[in-house]
């Protein structure tokens, strides 16, 4: 091919037509991108692999056993997980208890009542909450939310509820109903939004004819746009659940870490992800160290199990709008 | 009888809807409590000292934190040096490249990646790394955030790409432009606002976490040694004097909460308000 | 090759348009039995057609005739929609563009193309956009061996004088019809030999519409002109020739003077009096 250097345009215009090195180029680019791509996958089969490896003194010695046994006992190397698994499913369910009313009113505020100029601002708001650090939300849980938990929230409960077991033994002000708390406050943000978006997606003309009815506002919203976008919202409450369940830090902050079964909400307690934070760094021995691996290996179990659930219901939700448009 | 019942919806109405109200109210009210507490015990310790000087034992007056931001900056940068490359080419994979089916089961796996529990990639590479070198190391907890930032960085550039119009994508072609240098020349331009977000929120997540550094970062007390050493982090020291029993360190923890809240919901106001004005 | 061949042939160096393009009695493309698909649908239908050089070339009908998926055949830019298929030959220089060993990248060079909006890359400047065909096919280019063609192509464009003062301003601060008008001048800066034109004017005010024609007029001269557009008077103005389709069909090609005065065709002729849907 000519190639000149004045500045010409026709020397410019490329005449091979088989365009054999920009095929190479456009062929390099997409081997490269893709071996990129591979990489995601590869990590995550690494991470289930490299885990099942050093798991695996534990699972050969504990079987199944390591799922119902309450032990935990690094001296006679006896370690059970139904503690951690039962601590991380109470406080993950007390966290939506307490965060499912708050997220779904502030998302149907968000997106059916307030009035443009706050809408932004508020929805910027809790975005905000959602991107705190969890070490800091923990911190404010032992130094603010412990102290007001131990005296007036536990005290009150005690004596007028205490008659119940989930509201009985001493306040520590530590345990599930803090760990719950802190827990609804990291996933009221996720739950909002996800509900807020999903909500926002429902036809206006499904509101008008509720209104053309003699509907309240309130009716509208129960009776159209709730029903409307259940499993949306089904799938973001899910969303929600498998945050809480793999929520480390907050949570180990002040949960308490005591390896025992209760039924208070008021006796300090464990998750997985809290062990895990608050014994690896000095454990020791094949045995121990495999433990707490199988432990987060039973922790990324359910939160698969969880997000695949919550991903599939929101995909749904979503296939089911664009064929209904 | 329907006068009451009228009465009734109306009343339940208004009740429910004031409800709905203080509900995001409460939020934000929280929002404010967090920030409040953060912003009123941490800046009582927040000085130059505190960042300039290093650490002291227990009972010495004047420790500072100059290690852990440092450490916490190698870190951030170490994890965006391997993620980066990484996400921003998936990215490009699944936005432009990626058949369908093969993009989709990569999209879907990234995504299941991004919902692995911070605590569990930690565990991860103390396994990988940690474990085999014998030593706990700034390069394992780097490599664990960047586990954590690769899925993040690709799916929003991926988004970002996507929201270039199609017309410009074949105003490219047409020119006879290849596709790799339409991508680099013509999207990635056109995308950068949402790439840049996506990449300053990803690393403003992981400026904060915390979990997947305990086991492999785990801290130090000598500063920063190398990549092969344990190296401190700001999360990491806030969790660590935070369950001290020594007020003088639970001061140094809110101080410290108090630079890491400002970083991180810096990052995430300055970015997120640019990115909004020029989406408008 | 090809080309190469009659290039040496000729003895004329590249810098100079080949002889044979300045050949009006030349067919620059020839359309054989052309049909395309998005998806299962199919757009186009069997149609054929040959395109004379340096010489506009109208194809109306109504919306979703076809009209648009026979131009976008023409440079291979069809493949690129989703589910877009074709069959069929499109000839140019007697080379079929869809041949097995025939890159549509390398096609997309030698036939240009513009869209009905105006697509400036926002991320560029106005001189950026003009060289961007250039710079981004090749590794590496010098800016100083840009500025002259830049010029040159914002001149044919007739662009040139409103921007001279401001080639470092973004593309997209330009008005909808100065946009247009840098579009083509980015087409013409490859050097295409062929200028495909797809509803131009549709986005435009009638000013702006009529310097897009008279700036049609003028680019015949040196190119080979292929006008999509649904304004049949816009057809009458400018064209030498005029196709019209329907339901993805030819149903009469013909010097336009001809097809708009003496329509062969009885649904030609309900077309272009306005008795049609």
């Amino acid at each position: 091919m000519k190639c000149s250097d004045s500045a010409t345009t026709s020397s410019i215009a490329v005449k091979d037509w088989s365009g054999r090195r920009g095929r190479l180029g456009d062929k390099i680019f997409l081997y490269l991108t893709f071996i990129f791509a591979l990489i995601i996958v590869v990590i995550l089969v690494a991470l289930l692999i490299v885990l099942n490896v050093d798991a695996m003194p534990a699972i050969q010695k504990f079987g199944t056993s390591f799922l119902t046994s309450m032990d935990w006992d690094p001296v006679q190397e006896l370690f059970g997980a139904l503690p951690a698994i039962y601590g991380t499913l109470l406080s993950s369910i007390i966290a939506l208890i307490i965060a499912v009313p708050i997220s779904i009113g502030s998302a149907v505020f968000l997106s059916e009542l307030a009035p443009a100029w706050i809408r932004e601002p508020a929805s910027f708001l809790i975005e905000m909450l959602a991107a705190i650090p969890s070490v800091i939300i923990g911190l404010w849980g032992i130094f603010v939310l412990v102290p007001f938990i131990r005296s007036p929230i536990e005290g009150w409960l005690g004596s007028h509820l205490g008659f119940l077991p989930l509201f009985q033994g001493p306040p520590f002000g530590l345990g599930f109903l803090a760990a719950g708390i802190i827990l609804a406050i990291m996933v009221i943000p996720i739950i909002t939004a996800v509900s807020r978006d999903v909500m926002r997606a429902v036809p206006i003309t499904q509101r008008e004819a509720m209104y053309a009815l003699g509907a309240t506002r309130w009716e509208t919203i129960y009776r159209t746009v709730l029903p409307y976008c259940r499993s949306g919202l089904v799938g973001a409450i899910i969303l929600g659940l498998g945050r809480a369940l793999g929520e480390t830090m907050a949570v180990t902050m002040v949960i308490g870490n005591s390896y025992a079964l209760t039924s208070s909400l008021f006796s300090p307690g464990v998750t997985i992800a809290s062990k895990i934070a608050s014994e690896f760094s000095e454990a020791s021995g094949d045995l121990y160290i495999g433990s707490l691996v199988e432990l987060a290996l039973v922790l990324f179990g359910i939160t698969l199990l969880v997000n695949i659930i919550a991903r599939l219901m929101v995909w749904r939700m979503v296939s089911v709008r664009n064929t209904g448009e | 009888m329907s006068e009451s019942g009228s009465l009734r919806r109306k009343w339940t109405n208004r009740i429910m809807l004031i409800l709905c109200g203080c509900a995001a109210g409460l939020c934000i009210l929280i929002l404010a409590l967090i920030v409040g507490y953060t912003i009123a015990n941490g800046i009582s310790y927040f000085n130059i000292d505190f960042l300039t000087n290093v650490s002291k034992p227990v009972g010495e007056v004047g420790g500072g934190m100059r290690d852990e931001i440092y450490g916490t900056f190698i870190l951030v940068g170490l994890a965006s040096l391997i993620a980066l490359p990484v996400g921003l080419m998936a990215g490009i994979y699944l936005a432009e490249f990626g058949s369908p089916a093969v993009a989709s089961v990569v999209r879907f796996i990234a995504d299941i990646l991004a919902g692995v529990p911070s605590i569990v990639v930690g565990v991860f590479a103390y396994a990988l790394l940690v474990r085999p070198m014998h030593s706990y190391s700034a390069l394992s907890a780097g490599v664990a955030l960047a586990i954590i930032m690769i899925p993040v960085v690709a799916r929003t550039a991926e988004e970002a790409m996507r929201l270039v119009p199609n017309s410009m994508r074949e105003a490219a072609l047409a020119l006879g432009i290849n596709r790799w240098r339409a991508v680099l020349g013509v999207i990635m331009p056109g995308a950068l606002t949402g790439i840049i977000t996506g990449i300053m929120l990803a690393v403003a997540r992981i400026a904060g976490e915390t979990a997947p550094l305990i086991f492999t970062a785990l801290g130090s007390a000598f500063g920063v040694q190398g990549l092969n050493q344990p190296i401190g982090a700001l999360p990491l020291q806030i969790y660590r004097y935070a369950l001290s029993p020594y007020p003088d360190w639970q001061q140094q923890a809110w101080a410290a909460a108090f630079l890491l809240m400002i970083l991180v919901l810096g990052i995430n106001i300055v970015v997120r308000t640019v990115s909004r004005r020029k989406s408008m | 090759m090809l080309y190469e061949m009659t290039n040496n042939i000729t003895g004329r160096s590249t810098t100079e348009k080949p002889l044979y393009a300045r050949d009006k009695s030349r067919y620059m493309l020839e359309v054989v039995r052309l049909s395309a698909w998005y998806g299962k649908m199919k757009a186009v239908n069997e149609i054929s057609m040959k395109i004379k050089a340096q010489a506009i070339t109208a194809l109306i009908g109504p919306s979703g005739c076809g009209k648009s998926t026979l131009i976008r055949c023409m440079n291979r830019m069809h493949e690129v929609s989703d589910g877009g298929k074709v069959s069929g030959q499109v000839l140019l220089d007697g080379r079929d563009i869809y041949g097995k060993d025939v890159d549509a990248v390398s096609v997309r060079r030698r036939i240009g193309m513009v869209f009905q909006k105006p697509t400036a890359f926002p991320t560029m400047s106005i001189f950026d956009n003009v060289a961007s065909g250039i710079n981004l096919t090749r590794l590496w280019s010098r800016k100083g061996e840009l500025q002259e063609l830049v010029e040159h192509s914002l001149k044919k464009a007739a662009l040139w004088e409103e921007v001279k003062d401001k080639l470092n301003r973004s593309g997209v601060s330009l008005s909808g019809g100065q946009q247009q008008r840098l579009c083509i001048a980015r087409a013409i800066a490859i050097e295409p030999e062929i200028l495909l034109l797809d509803e131009p004017c549709s986005a435009l005010d009638p000013i702006s519409t009529l310097k897009i024609e008279e700036l049609m007029l003028e680019i015949k001269k040196d190119y080979t002109v292929v006008i999509v557009t649904h304004n049949m008077q816009q057809a009458a103005r400018v064209s030498d020739f005029t196709g019209f389709l329907l339901l993805g069909e030819l149903i009469e090609f013909a010097p336009t003077k001809e097809l708009f005065s003496i329509p062969h065709d009885k649904r030609t002729e309900d077309y272009i009096t306005g008795r049609f849907g």
